[in-house]
């Protein structure tokens, strides 16, 4: 389940510290702060720590686990981006507010620009590459289609996520519950009013598929 | 973002341990949706992020005859979830739904909310939390529209915790763990007004983490209310949360609890006082207001800021009298 | 000649259709690649140090340490020693590094010293601008002063609209490949076919050498014409690193600081007008800023805005230069900011006449350049948002803190087409291309050049392959001022009927018609109305054997009129219907309605998506849009998304758009959308506001702290 990690054979036994004295280099003046009280020492915690540099990890991303060598500072977005060049996702605001990076995470919509890629180790990662195999395209997909619930269409990959997570826990929502449910997700062009009949639209075709 | 070494502990001890003697050594990492962007803009640059999302105990709601225990990666949509605090504890899930993105909600936890560092844009640009330049503050004539009213300075930015407010009100206790130690601290006590830049918002040490939160049985009628401009994620200008204890229809004794509005959530004194042993109609609750924002010392931009905190307690009064606002 | 004529609205098979976007299945299942989704093998990641202070001359740049990094491929100063920046986010050294993070370490490494000036960066108090406020100059019409002596009603008033971006969100900049002699760029443009020739210069190189690709891109709204500086480097970063291709996109807040702003626009203005609502005299003094160098672009001509034929007017206005980032075309340069300053100062003064802003906007209709379209449209509108059932004197009496008000907001656009040239290829196995070297902005070009192509062909629209967004196909012009609809529908009939008359001449002898009584419809060629003398597209195509038809055709924008089907000049209206909660300020859109006239309706289902697009941009730039700036540190103070704030789903009620899809409209040909609705619905909702709760707000975004602060000022006098 948990990071591949090379740290993590090499479980480290004295300093809590000692991650930072590898990680930066013993001379460069900022550890002056980090030095340890003897009784801290002894109670040395079990867990490995990893990084700063690429640390091996494995995603598991629409099913597929890929492997993956990240910086613990690579975020899930950049690293579905450029290292794995799934690139859906967009990466807008980059500080959690627009959702154009939105991605769903152990069945809950996240913004990938605030998740770490090592913290997704391990966790079902949905991207909207996942949701159907070209040239088939998922409910949801197809009702933003229907509705010109795009105009750029930058934000809409991380609209058609926000909008499949939301539906996957409303799956009959009011025109209010779904302005209310997609309030993490921003367009410039102004695609709203497509967005709010796509995303009924979905929410009936959903309903009728698994009807029927 | 500079670079960090990681560590996924699963013990409130390991966490701690791995925490350091001072902020820059390390930073703890829970729902991440605001620490990601401090390292970002290099708000921060910690040599280590412990996650604490692993420590199986710390996402747990345990009800209980001693009050309700929320543990602090308990994530905001949880919480809105919990059928026991929705039942019970209605100001605190009105604020956590006005963090109106579901991706946040599904991110944020109770205890990031409360430790996430303020969004003044001073601060996020590198000025520190006094927003100090070339030994003044830039806040006073400066871009301080979205800035405190209370507090008296020299810090002028204000709490974001959304939840803040309505934990104080309902006189929630938080619990920190640090190496060696655990300690409780009343959720009133938690936030803090820094008065010199060396200093935290918040009561905490470089190597403690909030393991909980503990709110108190007891509290009949509580509600809050938040003026927001946007209904897609944004920030509130003012907001208000209120915890009566009832005697009939009369109010015993309140908690009028500001948000949004000084560098800690803002206990309304005056408003409490004023409170007790009235009941809640229009005239109460607007008088109410009015003594909320006594000695309100707005800036050159935000006086308006005086009536958006003056209406948010008349409205959270009258919500929490289940009168429509 | 050949007739490129349109067929007749009523025999038009495909165009005036309601068509899904050719490119939706691409964009909402995530596969369509943005050139900043591509990761070309060996791609490095460039960043750009940018300068932190608004007003500084570098004193020194050290590289070095930047250099000496592992994983930086290359480091190139922009900006020498002794450089003067007039602006904070100019663009100081750019890097080049195997990862995004090691360029962004890099530039962090990197020292350099600057000397710090005085700068300038609020304009809305011109009395404090100084030396760097201009004025350019004084209009005046008829007599103002005898027509404000003479006025039986005045009405004065102050208003302002400040700065905002652009914030596409796909950011400006570009992957670049310089290897050899040869570049191949994929930018974010507005301009494919004009991009090589704004990037060869700086790069000293022919632009034939340069080659630009483009699918698709992510948001312009004006500010992505040219090669920017960034593309420039992203380039000689190439270079230097040995022709590996380098990706240069900005990161947020550098998109937010430097990559383009909508001036601020700010006026008094002083109206005049008999008893009965006949407007008479106009004089406004307006300043507006646009960055350092002054600019604003208040046209005089414009004002009072489309109400142009006033009898008595004076217009001033003065351009203040700041040190901030530049000014940018932004959908409709400068009418917005007009509309809306013209729009609430007409709107004041029905309110002193005690008219209905309706009615006073109609009777004085003849004074625009386009009464029976404004009257009309007026009605329309009002009609739609039910105006006489809703609309009362200024201030709704009604109990409560909510108030409702209505408002209007006027506009008017040219939107020729552009020059276009296209080219059209018909092989032996039917297959037909149509290329050009356009792009689709997210505006439905791709769709609508495939709609004209089949409706000339007989042919359904999935039948022809569109080629864009390459430098390598016939001209098109820039995405800009609304012209690219008509420049590309022109070159795109004209090469379609040039090459069908080709197939025409063909067959003729095989089919025994004359070419001339031939016509393309239903996927066959047959006699003109005589199904039973016909053959399939596939078996007339396979008579060309081995040969293959190529025409081009082109849209020249001054012959363009004459030939009709393109033409200039939309008009359209915009009503809003707020609430406002007086006890927090705080303004919430109940309707807007949107009545335009575009002529010719391509695809009124992409028309009208522009249209709400636009009116939703309204909503953002009236609410909540707008760039805050700090004087002392002169730097953005939201150069973000979370404090640069842009209406959400739920921020915008419920919107109503109504195309004016006649015959009358349809036969002026077809005229550019994408300006004029995007144009008055600041307007709209600030009238509205002003129309609910009994005051003006003098300056929008109309935030609480302006609403509170308007009637706040109205209790004290």
């Amino acid at each position: 389940m948990n990071p591949k990690d090379e740290g993590k054979k090499k479980r480290r036994s004295a300093f809590s510290r000692r991650g930072f004295l590898q990680g930066f280099g013993a001379g460069t003046g900022v550890l002056a702060t980090g030095v340890l009280a003897p009784e801290q020492a002894e109670a040395a915690p079990a867990t490995p720590v990893q990084g700063p540099g690429e640390v091996a990890i494995t995603l598991t991303i629409n099913g597929k686990p890929q492997n993956v060598k990240v910086e613990p500072r690579a975020t899930l977005c950049d690293t579905l981006r450029t290292a794995l060049d799934v690139t859906g996702a967009k990466r807008v605001c980059d500080r959690g507010t627009c959702g154009a990076c939105t991605v769903i995470v152990d069945k809950k919509v996240v913004y990938g620009c605030t998740v770490l890629a090592i913290d997704a180790a391990g966790k079902r990662i949905e991207t909207i590459e996942g949701l159907a195999v070209a040239p088939k395209l998922h409910p949801v997909s197809k009702a933003f289609w229907d509705n010109d619930a795009q105009q750029c269409g930058y934000c809409t990959p991380g609209f058609v996520m926000a909008a499949k997570g939301f539906l996957d826990r409303n799956p009959n929502p009011t025109l209010e519950q779904v302005k209310k449910g997609l309030g993490g997700n921003l367009c410039r062009c102004g695609t709203y009013v497509g967005i709010r009949k796509a995303v009924l639209q979905a929410a009936k075709e959903m309903q009728g598929g698994r009807n029927a | 973002m500079e670079r960090f070494e990681y560590a996924n502990p699963t013990t409130v001890k390991d966490a701690t341990e791995l925490l350091g003697a001072t902020w820059a050594d390390a930073q703890v990492l829970a729902g991440g949706t605001d620490l990601i962007s401090l390292m970002k803009d290099y708000v921060v640059s910690p040599k280590r992020v412990v996650n604490i999302k692993g420590i199986a105990e710390l996402g747990k709601i345990t009800p209980g005859t001693a009050g309700t225990q929320i543990g602090a990666t308990v994530s905001l949509d949880d919480l809105t979830s919990n059928r026991a605090v929705r039942a019970a504890y209605p100001s605190l899930v009105t604020a956590a739904l006005g963090i109106t993105s579901p991706q946040i909600r599904n991110m944020g936890t109770v205890g990031g909310d409360l430790c996430q560092r303020p969004r003044c844009w001073y601060f996020r640009q590198g000025y520190g939390l006094l927003a100090m330049k070339d030994g003044k503050s830039l806040v006073p004539n400066g871009e301080n529209l979205y800035h405190a009213i209370f507090g008296g300075g020299p810090a002028y930015f204000v709490s974001p915790s959304s939840l803040g407010p309505a934990l104080i009100a309902l006189g929630a206790q938080i619990k920190i763990s640090s190496p060696t130690a655990t300690r409780t601290v009343g959720a009133d006590k938690f936030f803090v007004n820094p008065q010199s830049a060396d200093m935290r918002e918040v009561d905490l040490k470089p190597n403690e983490i909030v393991t909980a939160i503990v709110i108190p049985p007891g509290v009949t009628k509580n509600a809050t209310y938040e003026v927001r401009q946007k209904e897609a994620l944004d920030w509130p200008l003012a907001t208000a949360s209120v915890a009566l204890k009832m005697t009939g229809t009369k109010i015993a004794s309140a908690r009028v609890v500001l948000g949004h509005v000084a560098p800690t959530p803002w206990v309304a004194a005056g408003a409490e006082k004023w409170l007790a042993g009235k009941s809640i109609d229009e005239a109460t609750a607007e008088a109410a207001g009015a003594a909320a924002v006594e000695g309100a010392k707005p800036l050159s931009q935000n006086e308006y800021k005086v009536q958006l905190a003056k209406v948010a307690v008349k409205r959270a009064l009258l919500a929490a009298a289940g009168k429509a606002v | 000649m050949p007739n490129y004529s349109w067929p007749p609205m009523d025999k038009r098979r495909i165009m005036g259709q309601r068509i899904s976007r050719l490119d939706g299945p691409v964009k909402a299942s995530g596969r369509a690649k943005y050139n900043s989704d591509l990761n070309p093998q060996g791609l490095l990641h460039a960043t750009l140090l940018t300068c932190p202070h608004a007003h500084a001359k570098i004193k020194s740049i050290d590289t070095k340490p930047a250099e000496q990094m592992k994983g930086v491929a290359a480091v190139r100063v922009i900006s020498k020693e002794g450089t003067e920046i007039q602006w904070a986010g100019t663009e100081v050294v750019a890097i080049a590094a195997e990862t995004e993070a090691i360029a962004i370490d890099a530039a962090r490494a990197i020292k350099v010293e600057y000397e710090i000036l005085p700068h300038l960066v609020h304009e809305h108090d011109l009395a404090a601008a100084g030396t760097r406020a201009r004025a350019s100059g004084e209009t005046i019409e008829g007599d103002p002063d005898k027509a404000f002596a003479d006025a039986e009603v005045t009405s004065e008033g102050e208003y302002g609209i400040p700065v905002i971006t652009h914030c596409c969100l796909e950011p400006h900049g570009s992957i670049v490949q310089w290897s050899g002699d040869k570049v191949e760029a994929w930018p974010s443009t507005q301009n494919v076919s004009g991009f090589p020739g704004s990037l060869a210069q700086p790069l000293s190189i022919p632009a034939t050498q340069i080659h630009v690709h483009m699918d698709y891109m992510g948001g312009g709204f004006g500010s992505k014409f040219t090669a920017d500086r960034w593309d420039v480097e992203a380039a000689q970063l190439s270079k230097a690193a040995g022709g590996r291709p380098v990706k240069m996109f900005l990161d947020r807040a550098t998109e937010l600081t430097i990559a383009g702003v909508r001036p601020s626009a700010y006026a008094k203005i002083k109206t005049a007008a008999k008893k009965d609502g006949t407007f008479t005299g106009w004089q406004s003094q307006t300043w507006a800023s646009g960055g350092f160098a002054g600019g604003g672009g208040l046209n005089a001509t414009l004002f009072p805005y489309v109400y142009t034929k006033v009898p008595n007017k004076r217009i001033n206005h003065t351009a203040v230069s700041i040190n901030a980032g530049t000014q940018r075309a932004w959908r409709a340069p400068a009418h917005p900011q007009i509309s809306f300053l013209c729009c609430s100062a007409l709107e004041d003064l029905a309110a002193k006449l005690e008219m209905s802003s309706l009615d006073f906007f109609l009777k004085n209709a003849d004074l625009t350049i386009r009464p029976d379209v404004y009257r009309a449209q007026l009605t329309k509108a009002a009609e739609m948002i039910e105006w006489q059932k809703n609309w009362h004197q200024r201030g709704d009496k009604t109990a409560g803190p909510i108030k409702r008000g209505l408002g209007i907001g006027v506009n008017t656009w040219g939107g020729l087409g552009h020059a276009s040239a296209c080219r059209t290829t018909i092989n032996a196995d039917g297959s037909v291309a149509v290329d050009l070297g356009t792009q689709d902005l997210g505006t439905a070009t791709r769709t609508m050049v495939a709609m004209v192509a089949a409706e000339t062909f007989g042919l359904g629209i999935g039948q022809i392959k569109i080629g864009l967004g390459d430098s390598r196909f016939p001209v098109s012009g820039a995405s800009g001022g609304s012209t690219t609809i008509g420049g590309v529908t022109v070159s795109t009939r004209k090469a379609a009927v040039n090459a069908l008359g080709k197939i025409f001449d063909l067959l003729a002898p095989i089919m025994n018609v004359p070419a001339d009584q031939l016509e393309a419809v239903d996927g066959r060629i047959q006699q003109k109305g005589n199904p039973s003398k016909s053959m399939t597209w596939l078996q007339a195509c396979a008579k060309l054997g081995t040969q293959t038809i190529s025409e081009t055709g082109e849209n020249v924008p001054r012959d363009a009129p004459k030939e009709g089907l393109i033409n200039q000049g939309a008009s359209g209206v915009q009503m809003a219907d707020v609430s406002v909660d007086i006890e927090t300020g705080v303004v919430k859109i109940n309707r807007i309605v949107a009545v335009q006239d575009c002529g010719l309706v391509v695809n009124p289902k992409t028309a009208e998506s522009q249209v709400f697009g636009a009116c939703i941009m309204s909503c953002c730039a009236a609410l909540t849009e707008e760039r805050v700036m700090d004087q002392t540190l002169g730097r953005v103070m939201n150069a973000d998304m979370e404090f640069y704030k842009l209406a959400g789903i739920a921020d915008i009620g419920e919107i109503l758009v109504h195309m004016d899809i006649t015959p009358e409209h349809d036969k002026k040909g077809i005229i550019g959308l994408g300006e004029p609705p995007a144009i008055g619905g600041v307007a709209a909702i600030a009238n509205a506001v002003a129309n609910a709760i009994g005051v003006r707000v003098p300056m929008v975004p109309l935030t609480p702290k302006r609403v509170l602060g308007a009637l706040s000022n109205r209790r004290m006098a």
